[in-house]
């Protein structure tokens, strides 16, 4: 398991130093739950209605933004190459590389969103929904993200087509993740959303690595 | 045959017009693409 | 397999599709014109009015749709685990179709949708899911465009719609759950009454056979430019 773990705190390290890593993801963050109220007007009670669905639109997109250097970095460089023929399978690598993205991204979002939720004016219990929500979600964000990042590896700009061919994806993710807010703001529970979203989330990490290890395989031309 | 759609007209008729370019124009783009394809092998293997 | 294997052969494709394309596309134009007949024919539904005419052109839509993306799903296993040469050429000459089958769904749902709801949109689960899938054809259409080498473009389209096809049924019991959640309306809903039955089930075969016909058509205009393609190379 060594080599996994060398492998994850090298991604982190290098996510956290190139592009300031999880600052430009909090960042894009902060500045989209500022601007939505900006969009839309005041209304508290309008803003705690939308805040489960805006801040977990954001995140997605957040965490979007590193997602194309997720293989890129390495592939341009060569090292794609020899970290391939290393011992470590190709699919635990691709776990490693998404879970440092989400370390970097997803996780540092989840830390943010109690200080957005209060701006949206949503109450405690809504809160903690959602930030438990985005913590089980965001990992299937890295996820699913990373069989995108694999499959575009090769496009200089691949990071346009990137989103388009995600985010549909995601949205089973979205919607329980913020469905799971919105049953709580009326009063019901939201732990049926939350099952739902941790299957997803379960079902994408112990798939996509397999899918992204093939993504990786065709682009080096094995 | 009843073509009295009513108040709803002009929702039924522009549906079945758009459905009826739509499909036509696939049809027709794909004809032509093929069209084109065979005159070109063609002419290619003239030279040959 | 073994005789499946046998088209994978160009050349005995276009052998065989010389005779089945003609017959698909006869076919399609009787059930079509069969189906568009009756459906005039009808009497307007009790509760819908004339707005039951949109279900004769809306569902053979939506089930063209998601019969050209199982369609590619299939070709890309075939591509990737039997590496039938042919499933590539034919998975991409389907996405065309499929997408335009789906925004038909979707233009003629919410022409359906004013007049019933009074909104174009209304957010009804099957229209949010057929809106996802119109995503996921493109999403396909572009990771092929994009990817210049055509081996390399196969392979990760293939991935993708594999992966899409699994996403669907989960998208879509994703926005069921999400309807019901926020109380969303239902265009189609209900039993269909016997008499519309059959129009429907005409022009459902028709738009199917349509599908078949174009598809078949451009898997042959593909193969035709790739041999002019090695022509030129050759020259």
């Amino acid at each position: 398991m060594s080599p996994f773990f060398t492998l994850l705190r090298r991604d982190a390290r290098l996510a956290a130093r190139s592009g300031g890593g999880a600052a430009l993801a909090l960042s894009f963050f902060a500045l989209v739950a500022t601007l939505v109220p900006l969009g839309i007007g005041a209304d508290l009670r309008l803003l705690a209605r939308v805040a489960g669905g805006i801040l977990w639109v954001a995140a997605v997109l957040a965490a979007l933004l590193s997602l194309d250097r997720l293989f890129q970095g390495d592939y341009e460089d060569g090292s794609l190459e020899l970290i391939a023929l290393a011992p470590l399978p190709l699919e635990l690598t691709a776990l490693a590389k998404l879970l440092a993205h989400w370390l970097t991204t997803g996780l540092p979002l989840t830390l943010l969103s109690p200080v957005l939720a209060l701006m949206f004016n949503l109450p405690p219990p809504a809160t903690a929904m959602l930030f438990v929500s985005l913590l089980l979600g965001t990992p299937a964000v890295s996820a699913v993200g990373a069989i995108g990042a694999a499959l575009t590896l090769s496009l200089k700009r691949g990071g346009l087509i990137l989103p388009l061919i995600i985010l549909p994806l995601l949205a089973p993710v979205v919607i329980f993740g913020a469905g799971s807010v919105a049953r709580v703001l009326d009063g019901f529970g939201g732990t049926g959303a939350l099952e739902l979203l941790a299957a997803f989330a379960s079902a994408a990490l112990l798939l996509s690595p397999f899918a992204a290890a093939a993504g990786v395989r065709l682009n080096l031309g094995s | 045959m009843n073509f009295e759609m009513g108040a709803y007209g002009v929702y039924v008729w522009p549906a079945y017009a758009i459905s009826a370019l739509a499909l036509g124009g696939l049809t027709l783009w794909a004809v032509i693409a093929w069209r084109r394809a065979k005159a070109r092998l063609a002419a290619l293997e003239k030279k040959t | 397999m073994q005789s499946l294997f046998a088209y994978a052969n160009p050349h005995n494709f276009m052998r065989l599709s010389r005779v089945v394309l003609p017959i698909a596309a006869l076919a399609a134009a009787v059930t079509l014109g069969l189906g568009l007949y009756l459906a005039f024919a009808v009497p307007p539904d009790y509760q819908q009015g004339s707005t039951v005419m949109m279900l004769f052109i809306h569902v053979p839509a939506d089930v063209a749709a998601e019969a050209a993306y199982g369609a590619i799903a299939v070709c890309s296993l075939f591509s990737l685990v039997w590496r039938h040469p042919l499933s590539d050429t034919a998975a991409r000459a389907a996405a065309p179709l499929g997408a335009v089958f789906t925004a038909l769904g979707l233009i003629t749902g919410a022409l359906w949708g004013k007049p019933m709801w009074g909104t174009y949109w209304v957010w009804d689960a099957r229209l949010t899911s057929f809106l996802l899938l119109l995503f996921l054809y493109l999403g396909y259409m572009a990771l092929w465009s994009s990817i210049e080498d055509e081996t390399r473009a196969a392979r990760a389209a293939a991935i993708l719609a594999l992966i899409g096809v699994v996403n669907i049924p989960i998208i879509k019991f994703s926005v069921d759950w999400w309807s019901t959640l926020h109380q969303g309306e239902s265009i189609l809903s209900g039993k269909i009454a016997p008499v519309y039955l059959t129009p429907l089930l005409l022009m459902m075969a028709g738009y199917m056979l349509l599908f078949v016909t174009l598809w078949l058509l451009r898997i042959r205009t593909a193969i035709i430019e790739r041999r002019a393609r090695n022509l030129m190379v050759g020259a």
